[in-house]
Parts: structure tokens; C-alpha cells; sequence
């Protein structure tokens, strides 16, 4: 099978792929601007900080201030990076995320930071696993969930580039780089295919796509050619990968979130009512027990094992 | 079973010491062995939770539904070490429970829930919530001429989300002389000092002009935190809000008022030292 390597066995905090970038454009952009509540230095910040004093707006431990300033930012004419967990800038400021961003559609990137479980022991309140299902409401805005540093930085930019509302969900968990060729790039709404294979398709996302494609391997050494997707953009989805992957008449999505409303939710309304085909949503159910984020993958299948054996599930309810 | 009418003061604060003592050694053993947690803000808050559970409220830990009861609020609920240990002290669980702080599918979550421990009135974590949920105990009591009393304990830092704020117009609105916010003014929060971020000072005049009664003690001394807590609320006509003014670490002198130790944890020396320290 083609697969897609890690480059090497070191891994990455993808919170540091996004300091470093919006570094780097706030060097090129003087309308660049973040704004943090009490958040800097869970969003390693403390680059910026140093770099741009005049240019951070630390709101303190106030998530709806946080967005509605970004908003008013944004009217300023500044083009504003609002980054703070992503349980705190979405739960906690859901209704300026929907008026002041959403519905009226201005120029604000919010960065939702140590997504889905990162935070293990600390609990279902600061995890962010609703974070996608309560965004995907909102039709004009760009939610992307990269799967590595490259992807992580190019998603920064292609969030500064494009004039509208942005979600990008960051992990702090260490993952590994994926190999790509040299002309690869990423485009706002188009999935990447990291392992060809015609029997099954795993359509992933963030931390889940690494475990996707161990699951892939053990698939292919059982003779199930097992497809990877990388779906990094929520919305808009990429749908002919999506039909493609209905052709392979079986498709398991999986993602860290709950299985209610996410990526499974998104990609399940798209093929009910396109080419139905046998799905399964991977993910958590609810609430969870306490644990680390390891543990919680665990307890929930979330590894490559329990993927291998949802697809081959999937697999034989194939028509 | 707490009772500080029943208690000569004297004993009373003896007692608030050797359990902020023993709140602060349970606590930092717990975030050791963890090795995650808040200790600098365990440690502010150590003496407020000794004085509420050992000296002023009224709680059967048998009982922990006893309508009649006393509640508390641990809106900073990031401290869930030092609340956890009260809640041990005083009877809530086994102190053998203690043990299993974060681990898998342990009762002890990172933040408090109360659908696993008896004595947790509402599930904290995300902060500014503590005060709005204990004003609702605290308007059902009024409505129902109840004698309980509500405490809710908020960070500093804390204060900078504006639900408190919202709840400060409705609490002084109805006049909840049954709510007592204390505040933890370490003026510390996660990242850096709270007059550094948002400026809270004079934050005694901000509650004053919300309507509340406002009383300002040294958050670490047991007889202030004993005397100003347990005065009796009736005929007060207002909410109460006791200014704590504490220290980030308080009781280990590397921790002191340092903002690392937000959510630092030790490693086996500076474990050993602090235990030294904290005698
Ligand atoms: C709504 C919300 N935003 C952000 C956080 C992350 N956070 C946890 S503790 C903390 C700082 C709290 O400071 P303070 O209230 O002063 O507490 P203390 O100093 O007593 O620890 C922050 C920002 C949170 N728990 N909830
Ligand atoms: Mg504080």
C-alpha cells in the first residue's frame, strides 16, 4: 500500500506550528493582531508577546468579551487572532461566536486551543469534544482541524488569507509530522488521501488521522485495502472525497469529538441522502470518566485496534 | 456535626490550624503522586476551606442532602486538591479515597463532580460559575424562609468574567443576606498578576457599589476568617462578600506569591522541601 510516513519519530505540539506561523505573517501583516484571555501562554503566546507587545490584547478571564473584541477589531480593520482553550472560546462564548462573528460575518480567526480531550484528567468541562457540532451550525464559517505541524501552519495562513469567519481547532497533544511530497499543498475544503485503498474508506481528522493510519496497516496485512482521508476541513466538506469514499461502499469516520454532530455527523448527512452506504461514527459518546487523554482513547476504542475492528464491521455490512 | 456556636472560639481556631495544615500537606501529596493540579491556589485557599468546614457551617457529612444544610460553592474548582482534602477532613469520604486523585475512572476528577463525591453542590471547572448557581440555593432558601447558609469561594482572577458581575445586580437586587462570596485575592491568575491583566483594585468599592456588605481580612489568620464568616447574616439586608487577601503558595517559601506555581507541580526535591516547610 502507498502510505504516507512519518518523516521521522519525533513529534510535535502543534501550538507551537501556530505561534511560530502567526509570528511570522504578523512580521509580514501590521493588521495582525491576537487577543488572549489569561491564555498566553496555553496558546504559546509568549513569542508574540515579546515581539509585538502593542499587538496582544489580554481581555483577562473573559471569553465573551474575548470574542465580541475581536469582532470589534476586525470593524477596526485589524485582522484578529482570538486564541483560548477551545472549550472556553466556543462553549462559554457561543453566542458572540454566533452574533458578532457568524452571523455578521467579519474578518476574525478564533483559534480554539488543547481541543477534544487534551486535557484528560481535568474533565468533560474543559475538554472540547461539542466544539465542531455547535460550529458547523454557523454555514459561513471555515473550520479546520489539522492533523500535524505543516498542516497546523498552513492553516494558519490559509485562515489569514481568506476574508471571513475561521475556526481552527489545535491539539496540544504531541503528535508525529506526516510525510508529504514537495508540491503539496492546503486548500480550505480539500481532504488529502494518505493511504490509497478501494475495500473501506477512515475519514479522519486532527489527532485521530495518525491512528487512522495504523489501523490502515493492520487492515492491509489482512488483505482489507483500507483508504485514509484526511478530512482536515469540517466545513465546507470536501464532497467529492466523500462521494469517492461512499464508492468503497464502506466508510468509518473518526475524529475528537463526540460522535454527535461532528465529522461523522457531517459526513453521514452527506452520504444519507447522496449514496448511502454503511457508516460508522467513531469517537466519544458523551460526558467521560476521569483520565488522561491516552486512557480515553483507550476506554473508547479510539486506537488502532478498535478502528481496524469498526472498519472490518463496516466491512461486512457492505451491500 | 460542625457547629461553631457549640465551640469556644479559642479551640474553634486551633482546630482551622491543624486542619489547614493538614489540608495543605493531604493536598500537595495529592498533586505530587498526580503530578497535576493547582497548588499555589490550594494553598491560598487552604485556611478559608478550614474555617468554612471546621468552624462555620453547619453540615451533617451523613447527611449530605440534607435540605436543612449549610451549602459550599468551590467556584474555583482548578483547586480541587485542597477541596477534596476538606472534604475528606470533614467526613464527606474515606481519606483513603484521596489517593486516587486523576486517576483513571477515579471519583477525584480534576475538577469537582458531583455526581461522584457527596458534598459537591454543583460541577465547577470553567470559572464565573459559582457564584450565579449559589445565588439560585440562595434565592430557593429565601423563598422558602430557610435558615441555610450559602458560602461560594471565587478566584481573583476569577472575577474578570462578567457572570459574576450579572449575579452581583440579582444577588444585591434581592437583598440575599444568606450569600457569602468569599474572594481568594491572591492576586495571581494562570499567567500573570491580576493588576498586570484586568485591574480589579479597589475591587472593595466595586462590591460596595453592587450593594453588598464588603469585609476585608488577611485570608490566612483563622480568628479574622472565624469572626467575619460565622457573624450572623439576619437583619445584614444584603450579600456578603469577605475579601480575602491571601498569597499564591502560601506555607512553602518557593511558592510564595509566584505565579509558576498556578499549575507547577513539584518534583521530589522541592515535594521534600515543602513537606519540611509545612509543620
Ligand atoms: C471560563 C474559564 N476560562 C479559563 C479557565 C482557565 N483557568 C483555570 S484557572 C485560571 C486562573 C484563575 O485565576 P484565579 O481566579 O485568580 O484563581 P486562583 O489564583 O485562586 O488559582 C484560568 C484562566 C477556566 N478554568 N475557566
Ligand atoms: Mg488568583
Amino acid at each position: 500500500m502507498s502510505a504516507v510516513e512519518q518523516t521521522t519519530d519525533e513529534l510535535f505540539d502543534c501550538r507551537e506550528s501556530f505561534a511560530q506561523t502567526i509570528e511570522a505573517l504578523a512580521a509580514e501583516d501590521p493588521r495582525i493582531v491576537t487577543v488572549v484571555s489569561d491564555s498566553v501562554g496555553s496558546s504559546k503566546l509568549g513569542g508574540f508577546r515579546t515581539k509585538f507587545p502593542d499587538r496582544m490584547v489580554n481581555v483577562g478571564i473573559a471569553e465573551q468579551t474575548l470574542v465580541a473584541v475581536g469582532a470589534g477589531l476586525a470593524n477596526g480593520g485589524k485582522v484578529p487572532f482570538v486564541s483560548a482553550a477551545s472549550c472556553f472560546i466556543t462553549g462559554r462564548a457561543m453566542e458572540q461566536v454566533k452574533a458578532d462573528i457568524a452571523y455578521s460575518n467579519v474578518n476574525v480567526k478564533l483559534i480554539g486551543q488543547s481541543s477534544g480531550v487534551a486535557y484528560g484528567e481535568l474533565g468533560p468541562t474543559h475538554h472540547s469534544i461539542e466544539d465542531l457540532a455547535w460550529l458547523r451550525l454557523f454555514n459561513n464559517m471555515k473550520l479546520i482541524v489539522p492533523a500535524d505541524p505543516w498542516q497546523t501552519s498552513e492553516a494558519i495562513r490559509a485562515a489569514a488569507a481568506h476574508d471571513g469567519p475561521v475556526f481552527v481547532r489545535i491539539s496540544r497533544m504531541k503528535v508525529p509530522a506526516l510525510e508529504r511530497s514537495a508540491d503539496a499543498r492546503f486548500e480550505i475544503g480539500s481532504a488529502e488521501t494518505l493511504v490509497e485503498g478501494d475495500d473501506a474508506t477512515i475519514i479522519a481528522n486532527g489527532t485521530m488521522v495518525h491512528r487512522a493510519v495504523a489501523a490502515a496497516r493492520l487492515l492491509a496485512d489482512e488483505g482489507i485495502a483500507t483508504r485514509v482521508v484526511n478530512m482536515a476541513t469540517v466545513n465546507p466538506l470536501d464532497e467529492a472525497a466523500i462521494a469517492a469514499a461512499a464508492d468503497t461502499g464502506a466508510i468509518v469516520t473518526l475524529e475528537e469529538h463526540s460522535v454527535r454532530g461532528g465529522l461523522g455527523g457531517a459526513v453521514a448527512e452527506l452520504v444519507a441522502t447522496t449514496n448511502p452506504v454503511p457508516m460508522r461514527i467513531l469517537g466519544f459518546p458523551g460526558f467521560v470518566p476521569t483520565g488522561s487523554a491516552e486512557f480515553l482513547f483507550d476506554h473508547f476504542g479510539l486506537n488502532p485496534a478498535g478502528i481496524a475492528d469498526a472498519v472490518r464491521q463496516t466491512v461486512a455490512r457492505k451491500r | 456535626m460542625s457547629s461553631s456556636t457549640k465551640v469556644p472560639r479559642n479551640d474553634a481556631v486551633t482546630q482551622i490550624a491543624s486542619k489547614s495544615l493538614w489540608i495543605r500537606r493531604r493536598s500537595f501529596q495529592m498533586v505530587y503522586e498526580a503530578q497535576q493540579g493547582h497548588p499555589g491556589g490550594d494553598f491560598s485557599a487552604a485556611d478559608i476551606l478550614a474555617t468554612l468546614y471546621f468552624g462555620v457551617m453547619r453540615f451533617d457529612p451523613r447527611k449530605p442532602n440534607d435540605p436543612g444544610r449549610d451549602r459550599f460553592v468551590m467556584s474555583k474548582g482548578h483547586c480541587s486538591g485542597a477541596f477534596y482534602a476538606a472534604l475528606a477532613a470533614a467526613g464527606y469520604f474515606p481519606e483513603d479515597e484521596l489517593k486516587t486523585y486523576m486517576e483513571p475512572l477515579s471519583k477525584l476528577n480534576g475538577h469537582p463532580n458531583r455526581n461522584y463525591l457527596p458534598g459537591v453542590e454543583t460541577n465547577t471547572g470553567p470559572l464565573g460559575h459559582g457564584l450565579p448557581v449559589a445565588t439560585g440555593i440562595a434565592i430557593a432558601g429565601q423563598l422558602d424562609n430557610a435558615d441555610f447558609r450559602t458560602f461560594v469561594l471565587t478566584g481573583d482572577g476569577e472575577l474578570q468574567e462578567g457572570s459574576n458581575w450579572e449575579c452581583a445586580l440579582t444577588a444585591a437586587h434581592r437583598k440575599l443576606e444568606n450569600l457569602t462570596l468569599i474572594v481568594d485575592r491572591n492576586r495571581l491568575q494562570q499567567g500573570a498578576r491580576t493588576e498586570d491583566t484586568a485591574t480589579l483594585d479597589p475591587l472593595d468599592e466595586k462590591w460596595r457599589a453592587f450593594g453588598w456588605h464588603v469585609e476585608m481580612v488577611d485570608g490566612h489568620d483563622h480568628a479574622q476568617l472565624l469572626d467575619v464568616l460565622s457573624a450572623p447574616a439576619k437583619g445584614r439586608g444584603k450579600p456578603l462578600c469577605v475579601i480575602a487577601n491571601t498569597f499564591k503558595g502560601k506555607g512553602v517559601s518557593f511558592m510564595h506569591d509566584n505565579v509558576s506555581w498556578h499549575h507547577g507541580v513539584p518534583n521530589k526535591e522541592q515535594y521534600e522541601q515543602a513537606m519540611a516547610e509545612l509543620v
